[in-house]
């Protein structure tokens, strides 16, 4: 993302504000205790590697802004000089 | 009293009798939503007339042959961040203005397997990352109890349509409280499910390991009987539950058996009085049903809003990355090349709250701020959901209020991040630890604004929450009474 000039005096103050509420986690004594990436308590998940019916490459392509011959179409990835 | 006003119970016994078509039902929620909208504003969009009565259509034909359905010719409400097949999914975004997914969402699906009738979508909180429905890029909706105040977020839009008698039933996402507050602030119920009961396939992202789709209806048999359809495993979502036990809302007398805790945490600063005093006549009313009502502690829900906010906004951060202006959506073109064209495109295509939580978001996940934010919030996650589960072995049901305010005035907390983030106090842990939770109507302010009472319950334990709120429904009698629609700054 780029941001505005006002964008960013206005995201500075918030985030000192955001930041400064945040704070108060430093107060929780959390050695050993382990992160909780997730609630659940499973395992990991596999499923046959099987064919299945999923988009069609037009389905696929249906919201593309740009597309050329079955692609997406992005602009050139060097600036032009 | 129109059809539209009918809460479901009531409108499931009337479709059963056949004492009104299902095409009847429609017609009367088209009205409705016709009437009321200019001032709600609840929907992005609404399905065309003659598609919805040709869908009704099929429900009557089918109910006529003998086929019968908890949803079937129900008309029902789907928030604007899950995809529909064919209908545009905006998530309350310019990014996504024209977004329409070649895939309905899972819940979507069954809830078209089931009968029921997608009547359109709701507006909501950009992505869903706001709690009053102002971060919408196509503007806010309005509390039908009181236009000049917000219904909430951010399932804003479907807790209003249903309020408003525009539907029955809606669905609602819940990441931190997007069901359960706005479904307070507008007087309905609604259920946060355990995380993994609904599946997320088709739901746009905005923190994973939160997110959950919910229903809100104007009584606790509509909100069960929703969640009932669209629950259940689902081999697109690797984390929806492969096994549980079914939702049902069972019949119930009394509470007599039920343990309920109260956390003395909420009750904490900025609970307002109005709030506290009915939410504290609930509980007495539970007593008086025959539960067994304490007071506990649970010590780390204080900690509730900065580990959530940083957790989801770490999440959303990753997720958001995915909006760059190649495979769908909007595209700046900006200065011609393609990392030119993905700023330019997401500058222009993200609101203001939605760029602070990516900047936050991006921050606690940088390397040297990593352990202090992100990895501490996840700890502290931990820390929650050891108290809920040390509560869970004494307690079936936690009981406290859902917001600590009522409906606040459009604009309040618009520019306060701080205090808005703060409206999901209460919410947020149930979040964090994956419990079950909902809200449901306990009473009114003086000025005649809504108040809900939250429950919650132990992982999978819907069923016994939803029969004990069916309960407590009964005596609280909050299904009985109907929002008109007041002009600004009349309460």
């Amino acid at each position: 993302m780029d941001l505005s000039r006002a964008e960013r005096e206005s995201l500075w103050e918030d985030m000192n504000g955001i930041l400064g509420f945040f704070d108060s986690l430093s107060e929780v004594p959390t050695d050993g205790v382990e992160p909780a990436f997730s609630v659940l308590t499973g395992r990991d998940v596999f499923r046959p590697d099987d064919r299945a019916t999923m988009l069609t490459r037009e389905e696929a392509l249906a919201n593309a802004p740009d597309r050329h011959e079955g692609y997406f179409r992005v602009p050139s990835f060097m600036p032009e000089e | 009293v129109e059809l539209c006003e009918l809460t479901y119970s009531e409108l499931e016994r009337g479709l059963a009798a056949r004492e009104f078509s299902s095409r009847e039902l429609v017609c009367s929620t088209l009205d409705r939503v016709e009437s009321v909208e200019t001032e709600i504003r609840a929907f992005i969009s609404v399905r065309d007339r003659s598609d919805l009565l040709a869908e009704a259509d099929r429900a009557d034909v089918a109910r006529a042959a003998g086929e019968r359905g908890a949803l079937l010719g129900v008309p029902v409400a789907v928030k604007d961040n899950i995809s529909t097949r064919g209908l545009t999914t905006t998530c309350g975004s310019r990014i996504l203005a024209d977004y329409v997914p070649p895939f309905d969402a899972t819940a979507v699906s069954r809830l078209r397997s089931a009968g029921a009738i997608v009547v359109g979508k709701t507006n909501l909180d950009e992505f869903g990352m706001g709690s009053s429905n102002e971060s919408s890029a196509f503007g806010p909706t309005r509390n039908p109890w009181d236009t000049g105040r917000v219904p909430g977020g951010s399932s804003g839009g479907s807790a209003a349509a249903v309020a408003s008698g525009e539907v029955p039933l809606a669905l609602g996402t819940d990441t931190g409280g997007s069901v359960r507050q706005p479904a307070s602030l507008c007087g309905v119920v609604g259920v946060k499910p355990t995380y993994g009961r609904v599946s997320r396939y088709g739901l746009v992202a905005f923190a994973s390991s939160l997110d959950q789709i919910g229903p809100l209806s104007r009584d606790v048999a509509g909100a069960g009987a929703l969640l009932a359809t669209i629950a259940g495993h689902d081999a697109m979502d690797a984390t929806s539950a492969a096994s549980a036990p079914p939702v049902s809302v069972a019949i119930r007398e009394d509470l007599a058996g039920v343990r309920v805790g109260v956390p003395e945490e909420c009750e904490g600063d900025g609970l307002d009085p109005e709030v506290r005093k009915s939410v504290l006549a609930a509980i007495e009313q539970m007593t008086e049903l025959g539960a067994t009502v304490e007071r506990i502690s649970l010590p780390h829900l204080k900690y509730g809003i900065p580990a959530y906010y940083l957790i989801a906004d770490a999440e959303a951060s990753s997720n958001l990355a995915r909006y760059d202006g190649v495979r769908f959506g909007l595209r700046e073109q900006g200065g011609g090349d393609a990392r030119s064209m993905t700023e330019a495109t997401r500058s222009a295509g993200f609101g203001a709250e939605v760029k602070r939580r990516i900047m936050l978001g991006t921050y606690a996940l940088s390397a040297g701020y990593y352990d202090e934010f992100y990895m501490k919030a996840q700890r502290v996650r931990t820390l929650i959901a050891e108290d809920f589960s040390a509560a869970f072995r004494r307690y079936d049901l936690l009981v406290g209020p859902t917001s600590p305010t009522t409906a606040f005035p459009t604009g309040e907390r618009l520019n306060d991040p701080v205090a808005m983030y703060l409206s999901d106090v209460f919410t947020v842990p149930a979040s964090l630890a994956g419990v079950a939770a909902m809200s449901m109507p306990c009473g009114f302010s003086e000025g005649g604004l809504p108040i809900g009472l939250q429950l919650m319950a132990e992982r999978f334990r819907e069923s016994e929450m939803l029969s004990a709120a069916a309960c407590l429904e009964q005596v609280l009698g909050q299904t009985k009474v109907r929002p008109g629609i007041r002009p600004e700054g009349t309460s």
